[in-house]
């Protein structure tokens, strides 16, 4: 099975039909350990039970940056190799990247809150953060702006790696713009050490996390072939001369 | 398990995540099954693939 | 009636259908609203000091913009032709076009602004405030901004032309919205007043838009 195989919409159904279900049960079994273990993690000497946030904040904001990683494969997929399958696969990431991106803004305000006050503070993670999920919605804004899917993929395989090259760039100006002005004492989330306690419910929940993406992303792109096969039935029946 | 002054914080945290997700789950679920009816209804009514083959059918 | 009912349902449907953009407007104030502590630095103080005018200025900047798909899209189609033949006034046609573009473009804007108010460090009482008087403010931003896609359409320029007319008509506005965001944070005593003369504005927008945009469509569609 190469990726060639799978170029053939058919064959990639009935893999996923196949390969669904076993990748659901994995997710929710890892899921299930990873929440008790991390419900029985010890509290941090600083932040107190705040931490446990971490175990659900870290997975998100990993996953806010690998999801825009599988769009880039993707992209490079719909230009390079015109792989058909690629722009189903950056369409139906889009959506469930902005989403994930959304959990890690809120989770990380809703961890700041107790740490430094107010729900909001122009730190440069999570204004980088901040400035990803509008990137996830223009990108979504484009794909529904185009009516014909393949034009659509095209301009936004164009947008998805122009913005994995600016990324890093966006990172960097943010991070000097923060300590330009450097507001009072910011205490740093984490640490650059974690306690083994704490990194395996980490570790846990990011495979967890991941592996409830691939879920969602390869069901998400079975809708989209199925929605593709419905649009060129519906063209085909508004062509053909009524009987 | 105690969670100390913040534990409004931590549970809503993991709510949140948690109605996020099912959102997700639920929009994809929804949207496979209408998906899979509108296939149907097309075919129904008498449109066909070229390749020949059912167009609802996975395999 | 049920002829301007099937308009607003059909403008509301285009609007939020693949292509429509119908929240590309939220997510302009959004970025234009990200944007501001990268020019004046994360300094918190300030931005609460400043927040009711970072919001006011986004969400005048984003109702304009999407104003200009207004009668631009009927135009291209052919359909704002039927719509000023059509036996319905034309005045009333105006005015549903402006409902439904206030409900799909401006409503957003009023819902999104208790996020933002929280990026900007603003307290509960100043963001309801400020979403307040973007409530009693931005119909009259959609009405005036009628005129100026009304004008926009007939001359055949879309785009900046639009920002550059109606941009002066709508300083009252603004000045105003602030006014009442302010007052409501500083001195409570002093937020009724700005308050209603927003109202006022909104109302004889209400009035006045319509009839000049249907006068202005009138003498450039021929």
């Amino acid at each position: 099975m190469t990726l060639i195989d799978l170029a053939n919409p058919t064959r990639f159904l009935s893999l996923t039909a196949k390969i669904l279900p076993w990748l659901a049960a994995a997710t929710a079994i890892l899921l299930a350990i990873g929440l008790y273990q991390s419900a029985m993690a010890p509290d941090d000497y600083q932040q107190g039970a705040t931490v446990k946030i971490m175990f659900i904040h870290v997975p998100n904001a990993w996953l806010s940056m690998f999801v825009w990683g599988v769009m880039s494969l993707s992209a490079l997929g719909t230009l390079v190799w015109r792989h058909p399958l690629a722009d189903v696969s950056a369409k139906a990431a889009a959506p469930i990247g902005a989403a994930f991106t959304f959990l890690a803004l809120v989770t990380g305000s809703l961890w700041g809150r107790p740490m430094w006050g107010t729900y909001w503070e122009w730190d440069a993670r999570l204004t980088s953060v901040l400035i990803l999920f509008l990137m996830y919605l223009g990108l979504i804004a484009l794909w529904r702006a185009v009516e014909d899917p393949s034009r659509a993929a095209r301009a936004a395989a164009v947008l998805t790696l122009v913005g994995a090259i600016n990324i890093p760039i966006i990172k960097f100006s943010v991070d000097w713009w923060n300590t330009l002005h450097q507001p009072a004492s910011v205490l740093r989330m984490g640490g650059s050490t974690l306690d083994k306690a704490f990194l395996i419910p980490l570790l846990v929940m990011a495979v967890a996390f991941s592996l409830l993406f691939i879920t969602l992303h390869l069901a998400a792109m079975r809708n989209e072939i199925l929605r593709r096969r419905v649009r060129a039935l519906q063209m085909q029946q508004a062509s053909q001369p009524r009987a | 398990m105690s969670l100390g002054p913040y534990a409004s914080f931590i549970v809503w945290s993991y709510l949140l995540v948690a109605l996020v997700v099912l959102i997700l789950i639920g929009w994809i679920a929804l949207d496979y099954r209408q998906q899979r009816a509108r296939l149907r209804e097309l075919e129904a009514s008498g449109v066909t693939r070229r390749s020949g083959r059912g167009a609802a059918d996975l395999s | 009636m049920t002829a301007l009912l099937a308009l607003l349902r059909r403008d509301i449907q285009v609007a939020l259908r693949v292509g429509g953009g119908a929240l590309i407007g939220v997510l302009f104030f959004l970025i234009v609203v990200v944007l501001m502590p990268f020019a004046v630095g994360p300094d918190l103080a300030l931005l609460k000091k400043l927040g009711p005018a970072i919001l006011w200025l986004g969400a005048l900047l984003a109702s304009l913009l999407t104003l200009d798909r207004l009668f631009a899209a009927d135009h291209d189609d052919g359909s704002l032709d039927l719509l000023t033949m059509s036996r319905t006034p034309l005045e009333l046609i105006c005015l549903t076009k402006a409902i439904a573009h206030w409900l799909v473009a401006g409503l957003p804007l009023i819902v999104a602004t208790p996020i933002l108010g929280l990026l900007l460090n603003l307290d509960g009482d100043a963001t309801v405030a400020v979403a307040l008087t973007l409530l009693a403010g931005t119909p009259a931003l959609t009405f005036t901004g009628m005129i100026g896609a009304a004008l926009a359409v007939a001359l055949r320029r879309g785009g900046l032309l639009l920002a550059v007319l109606v941009l002066p008509l709508s300083i009252p506005v603004l000045i105003f919205g602030v006014a009442a965001s302010n007052a409501a944070v500083l001195e409570p005593a002093g937020f009724g007043a700005p308050l209603s003369i927003l109202c006022a504005l909104s109302l004889a927008g209400l009035v006045i838009g319509p009839l000049a945009a249907a006068a202005s469509l009138r003498h450039g569609l021929d």
